[in-house]
């Protein structure tokens, strides 16, 4: 016992030094701290650092050094690293420090862990056994430790090593331990999500944790979900709502109070889970708005943190579903922000009404001298803010002040992510609004030049396809070219230089395509101008190939000027100009080559893609008969070496017919899409163009901008075009231009402001924010960044934008389709799949329909809708629907004789049964939906509703009953088409009826289709199997199973493959057979298979690059079942 | 949020941590061009910046710029006052805290903010319980070296009496 005493005695002194000790350990730190700010320059701190680097390198090597001494190294190392200075060479030793060092050690070393490891780096791996043992340790300390680094960095890949113990502790009884574990979680979810799919029931524990901090730190996950898939969460509403009243209502302890608010944090986010559970659903935000008007009311007090909370609140309110009482709490909120002479405040009231002006324009309109002012401000995120809100206000009545606007700002920024931003949006309002040719250009003109090379490559792409392919009127499409070639040689007179490489690529396109359209410049000029770019140094050579393109293009008579260009050119270093002068030079002599090349006029539409290179063909022939190799895709290459066997000539490679002779300037006529190459590539690839999977089809495309903003101003712009076009400004923009123009004197200035807002804000009355919202909900940006013209425009704002779309997207199947079905209406719009039943709209259309459809099922009687209802002749059993096979004979007359599957049960409830049928029509699958009365009373309003992502709805038929008799059945016919291959695709629907009127039921019921029903055979002869077999490019092999119980083994399977998937067998021959089928009318699949020993290899090739993966799938699975 | 910066009116970093993990290339890049955008804005403008698709959210205490990156749906003044809050811990740990302490204690300044912040979302709101854990750390470190004391000198194992010898020499 005296022993301990003593010893206690002893350490005493020791112990009081502990302060002092700590403070030896900094002292290095310190004193390097010191000598560096002692320094004069960085070239003395760079040697100095240096030569601690050398110091510490030697230390953390030597054997010698103690955990403690290492601890220290470490801390300068931490600060080196900060310097910017590479101390690499410690991070084996931080995580050493952390493995083997005391808990002060391991502090550090953890520390010094996160600071240095990126979640992917190598090392860390080192560290899952220190963290797998501290996680098990006793110490909280340690194990706190432990959570806190695997929160932070952690290689994906060994969370299943940790998920178990940091699973554990979300019961430990320490909630500190229980806060980090949750919050590591939350990492694991955010980094891989699939590894804590299966304990989703945890997150639920933790949500009702009975401590605060517990619970609040589980929300940082449940945002995150909520952000995915809001619909999976609804049912927490009611607990998220009770959680915010406790909250407001002052029940958290004290500890949770910031500056007196409670939980301000926890109050934020909850807000925020709120608004997007109550987005766009009303049930749900009806449980909420209690609970907001509340939060409102408390957010009294005048400090930032209130103001917090107030901000996140009023963004709920506009996002849930409206009420109206709210809605005006929350605007005058935003008035406070807005009118408050805090900046931060002001800031955030802009930021909240560029969120509110979508739903509400005429807030903006309150606040119009606000956002005048701001304008102006000299602070450039307030600036920036507002261009921002005024982007959203724009319509056609305020663009051309907006856009100037804008361009202001741009012309004095120089933050690169600004411009590429701002510069986006000038070109699509003006796309949108333009009043008029010579405005459009103009801005055009100006975003090229500030954007310049920054600028996204579609910005100048969307400019060229919008020139290129017009609208309905040719004439108008030719003023605005016309406008563009006057502007544009205006601008290449004057100095060229400081012009970005994007603009003069824009302007050589423009000029080489339309030039001829302006009769009254002489063509020398123009080929003077061009010429003169290409000697300019500044120009980049890939510029040149525009300009040498556009000079191709300027019709034949200047053969002087062109001659010496070609000559001087053909000397140049760069190859590609080279063979490029060497086109001209030709070209330029064979005006009859020329015009065959390079159709002056020909349909924008016309130009098709040879991806496949086909008009190569007749070359790969002759060397091919000289004798060359055939090519071998690389996996053939290998399987060969693998198997060494003698050398196997390409099936079909004799039989190749020479396709068209050599053309080899085809894909030089326009380089500005990169894909658009001449139509006049041969025959050889039509079966594959007509298929129109590979190839781009601009056909019957609309232009995009004309739909919202500038066509309608038809007559207005005409006029304008006779105007000498020089590039000057407008004489709106100069209107604009003086209006804004400030002058000295304060009451002017103050009338100038008015001015100013009345032009700003000039369409956002009353009248026209019907407009306005209108607008809103088809959101423009999206409208017009569609990659592809002609999948483009949902927008459904005008019943011709939302005709003319569906017609191009279907494009190739629906004139068919609309033949056959003549009383169908075409799906409305692109997302046509969920068709929101309007049974008035649905009944007044078909009366007229009515006769039409006798004709077909005159054995069915006609009800309200396009519905085909059928009564049974003869009385049925008391369950009737099960009988599957009555159904079938249900089917309309006009569909008897398709092929089509076994009617399936798909649900049922005591009133109705569905069930389905899917029938293979050569373009499209039609599925029937059965829907029987299985009651003895008359069911009402019948609706179904479908929905499948994957695929699109072509046309539907009787989807809308008014009345459906007892014991009757009507039928729904759903055409749909696959345009993507998916193995299998899911779908989902809803079937609402009434029994007695008032009371809307629900019947949910979903099927699966698969790839194989929208597999058609293809029908063709073995020489053009070989030609399309050539021109194809995406292939696939695989070894498949061989059938061998009877008979012919390749027979066998191919007739098995063949029964199952719908394939044209082509021809057999000897151990080989080829097949071929389509995807509805779209891109064929040809399979080339061979007996290979017991396996049937099978090799195949499509234009559509997942088709072969989906067949080939559905070939395996059809073996597999046999 | 993104990342948090401290640095000074000289330019100086003073402490970096970062929430997403990007090379040290572009840490360096944009720690280099945050902190001059941030230098050159004028005390009376307001804290917040559109920076590439992030905003940010700086606050001037002294001579030390605080800066944080949050994404574009998340709430500036909220950010503004976990500066404020981190600020205040930093004060209260430190008594009166000066760049100085945050200088020479940087490694104190990563504990604290690690023991706020957890993976970039605020873990621990309140002053009193994050001051209380990193309290009871360091108390537990001197509790571990009083223990150490009092055991005999031949159960110690290796890495631990090298640092109690150490002691004892001091």
């Amino acid at each position: 016992m005296s022993d301990v005493v003593e010893k206690t005695l002893t350490a005493l002194p020791g112990l009081f030094d502990s302060q002092t000790g700590a403070a030896k350990i900094t002292n290095r730190l310190r004193q390097l701290v010191k000598s560096i700010t002692e320094l004069t320059s960085k070239h003395e701190e760079e040697n100095l650092i240096k030569q601690e680097l050398c110091a510490m390198k030697e230390q953390v090597s030597s054997p010698n050094t103690s955990m403690k001494q290492m601890r220290e190294i470490m801390v300068r190392a931490m600060y080196c690293e900060m310097l910017g200075y590479d101390a690499s060479f410690t991070y084996i030793h931080a995580i050493k420090l952390a493995q083997q060092g005391g808990v002060l050690e391991k502090r550090v070393g953890y520390l010094a862990v996160s600071l240095f490891l990126n979640e992917g780096h190598e090392l860390l791996l080192l560290l899952v056994n220190t963290v797998l043992k501290d996680l098990q340790s006793t110490n909280l300390i340690e194990a706190c430790m432990a959570l806190t680094v695997v929160a932070q960095v952690f290689p994906k890949d060994m969370i299943p090593a940790v998920l178990p113990l940091v699973e554990d502790k979300l019961s430990h009884p320490k909630e500190i331990i229980r806060r980090k574990a949750v919050l590591a979680l939350y990492k694991f979810y955010l980094i891989a999500p699939n590894q804590v799919q299966h304990i989703h029931g945890k997150f639920r524990k933790a949500l009702s944790d009975r401590d605060p901090g517990v619970m609040a730190s589980s929300l940082h996950i449940y945002l995150q979900l909520i952000r995915e898939s809001p619909d999976s969460y609804k049912d927490l509403t009611g607990s998220f709502v009770t959680i915010l009243k406790q909250v407001l209502g002052g029940k958290l302890p004290v500890d949770f109070n910031y500056h007196s608010v409670p939980a301000p944090w926890l109050q934020i986010q909850l807000l925020r889970i709120l608004s997007l559970l109550g987005k766009e659903d009303q049930s749900t935000s009806e449980l909420m708005y209690e609970v907001l008007d509340e939060s409102l009311r408390r957010a009294e007090m005048n400090h930032n943190i209130t103001y917090a909370i107030l901000y996140e609140c009023v963004k709920a309110v506009y996002t849930i579903h409206p009420k109206v009482e709210l809605l005006e709490k929350a605007a005058r909120c935003i008035g406070n922000f807005v009118l408050s002479p805090k900046i931060n405040l002001k800031y955030l009231g802009l930021k909240a009404l560029t969120y509110v002006v979508q739903h509400d324009a005429k807030l903006a309109l309150q606040h119009q001298m606000t956002i005048i002012e701001c304008l102006d401000h000299s602070d450039f995120t307030i600036k920036r803010e507002t261009l921002e809100l005024l982007f959203r206000i724009t319509n056609a009545q305020n663009v051309t002040v907006i856009v100037e606007k804008m361009l202001d700002f741009l012309r004095g920024c120089n933050d690169e992510h600004t411009i590429i931003h701002l510069v986006g949006k000038v070109s699509e309002l003006a796309e949108k609004f333009a009043p008029d040719n010579s405005w459009f250009i103009q801005t055009m003109n100006c975003v090229f030049s500030i954007g310049g090379d920054l600028l996204q490559q579609d910005v100048p792409n969307n400019f060229l396809r919008l020139l290129a392919e017009g609208s309905e009127s040719k004439e108008e499409d030719d003023q605005l070219r016309l406008y563009a070639v006057e502007s544009y040689l205006t601008v290449l007179k004057g100095h060229t230089s400081h012009l970005p490489q994007c603009f003069l690529q824009v302007m050589s396109w423009v000029l080489g395509e339309y030039a001829h359209l302006q009769g009254s410049v002489d063509r020398r000029e123009v080929i003077r101008l061009l010429t003169q770019l290409l000697d300019q140094r500044s120009v980049s050579s890939e510029t040149r190939v525009w300009i040498l393109s556009a000079l191709t293009k300027i019709p034949e008579g200047q053969t002087d000027l062109i001659l010496h260009l070609a000559e001087r050119l053909s000397s140049s270093q760069d190859t590609v100009l080279r063979q490029q002068a060497q086109e001209l030079l030709h070209l330029s002599q064979d005006s009859q080559l020329h015009e065959w090349v390079l159709p002056r006029g020909a349909p924008w539409d016309a130009i098709e893609v040879d991806s496949s290179l086909s008009f190569l063909d007749g070359f790969v022939s002759e060397a091919l008969a000289a004798g060359a190799a055939p090519y071998k895709p690389p996996h053939q290459r290998q399987e060969e070496l693998c198997e060494d066997r003698a050398l196997n000539l390409e099936p079909y490679s004799f039989s190749l017919p020479v396709s068209l002779s050599s053309c080899s300037i085809t894909d030089r006529q326009s380089p500005t899409l990169l894909s658009v190459s001449s139509g006049l590539s041969g025959n050889s690839t039509e079966l594959s163009q007509k298929a129109g999977s590979s190839t781009l089809i601009l056909e019957g495309v609309k232009r995009v901008w004309g739909k919202d903003g500038y066509l309608p101003q038809k007559e207005a712009t005409a006029p304008l075009v006779d105007e000498p076009s020089a590039a000057v400004q407008p004489p709106v923009q100069q209107e604009a231009a003086e209006r804004t123009e400030p002058r000295p004197e304060l009451s002017t200035r103050n009338q100038d402001k008015q001015q100013l807002a009345s032009s700003l804000f000039v369409g956002l009355g009353v009248g026209s924010s019907v407009s306005l919202l209108g607008r809103s909900e088809a959101p423009p940006p999206r409208f017009r960044k569609k990659p592809r013209p002609h999948e483009s425009s949902s927008s459904g704002t005008s019943e011709k934008s939302s005709g003319s779309s569906c017609r191009s997207s279907h494009h190739t199947t629906d004139i068919f389709l609309y033949g056959s079905f003549l009383e169908e209406e075409p799906a409305t719009s692109k997302s046509a799949f969920d068709h929101t039943p309007k049974s008035t709209t649905a009944n007044g259309l078909s009366q007229n329909k009515d006769t039409k459809e006798d004709k077909h099922a005159n054995t069915s009687q006609i009800f309200g809708g396009d519905m085909v209802i059928v009564r049974p002749s003869t009385i049925q059993d008391k369950h009737p629907p099960s009988e599957s096979s009555d159904l079938t004979a249900l089917l309309p007359a006009d569909l008897k004789d398709l092929p089509h599957s076994d009617v399936i049960s798909l649900t049922s409830d005591p009133s109705l049964s569905l069930s389905s049928c899917r029938l293979f029509r050569d373009e499209a699958l039609l599925l029937l939906i059965f829907i029987s009365n299985c009651t003895e009373t008359v069911i009402k309003d019948v609706a179904v509703q479908l929905t499948c992502e994957e695929l699109k709805t072509a046309s539907l038929r009787g989807n809308i009953v008014d009345c459906l008799e007892a014991r009757s059945t009507s039928v729904c016919h759903y055409a749909l088409l696959m345009d993507d291959p998916h193995t299998n695709v899911s779908f989902t629907g809803t079937v609402s009826y009434q029994t007695q009127p008032g009371h809307t039921n629900t019947l949910p019921f979903s099927g699966t289709l698969s790839t194989a029903d929208f597999i058609r055979p293809l029908v063709l002869t073995t020489e053009e199997y070989g030609k399309l077999w050539l021109s194809l490019s995406h292939d696939v092999k695989q070894n498949l199973k061989l059938l061998t119980d009877a008979g012919d083994p390749l027979r066998t399977t191919l007739n098995a493959l063949k029964d199952a998937l719908q394939l044209h067998v082509v021809d057999i021959i000897g151990s080989e057979g080829i097949v071929a089928c389509r995807l509805l009318s779209g891109a064929p699949c040809l399979l080339h298979c061979r007996v290979s020993g017991a396996a049937l290899v099978m090799w195949l090739r499509s234009p559509h690059p997942a088709l072969p993966d989906c067949i080939l799938y559905h070939c395996q699975r059809a073996l597999a079942h046999r | 949020m993104q990342f948090m910066l401290l640095f000074s009116r000289q330019g100086k970093l003073r402490l970096q941590k970062w929430y997403v993990p990007l090379s040290d290339k572009e840490k360096k890049k944009i720690t280099r061009e945050l902190v001059q955008t941030v230098l050159a804005r004028k005390p009376k403008m307001c804290s917040f910046l559109e920076w590439r698709d992030l905003k940010i959210v700086y606050k001037r205490y002294a001579s030390l710029y605080f800066c944080c990156a949050i994404e574009d749906q998340d709430n500036e003044l909220i950010t503004l006052e976990i500066i404020h809050r981190y600020v205040e811990l930093l004060d209260k740990y430190f008594g009166s805290v000066c760049e100085l302490d945050i200088i020479f204690n940087f490694e104190k300044a990563y504990f604290i903010l690690d023991e706020f912040l957890l993976g970039g979302e605020a873990q621990e709101t309140s002053k009193k319980n994050v001051l209380k854990a990193i309290e009871q750390a360091d108390l537990l470190q001197e509790n571990l070296d009083f223990q150490i004391r009092l055991l005999p000198a031949g159960v110690l194992s290796p890495n631990i009496s090298s640092e109690s010898t150490g002691l004892f020499q001091s």
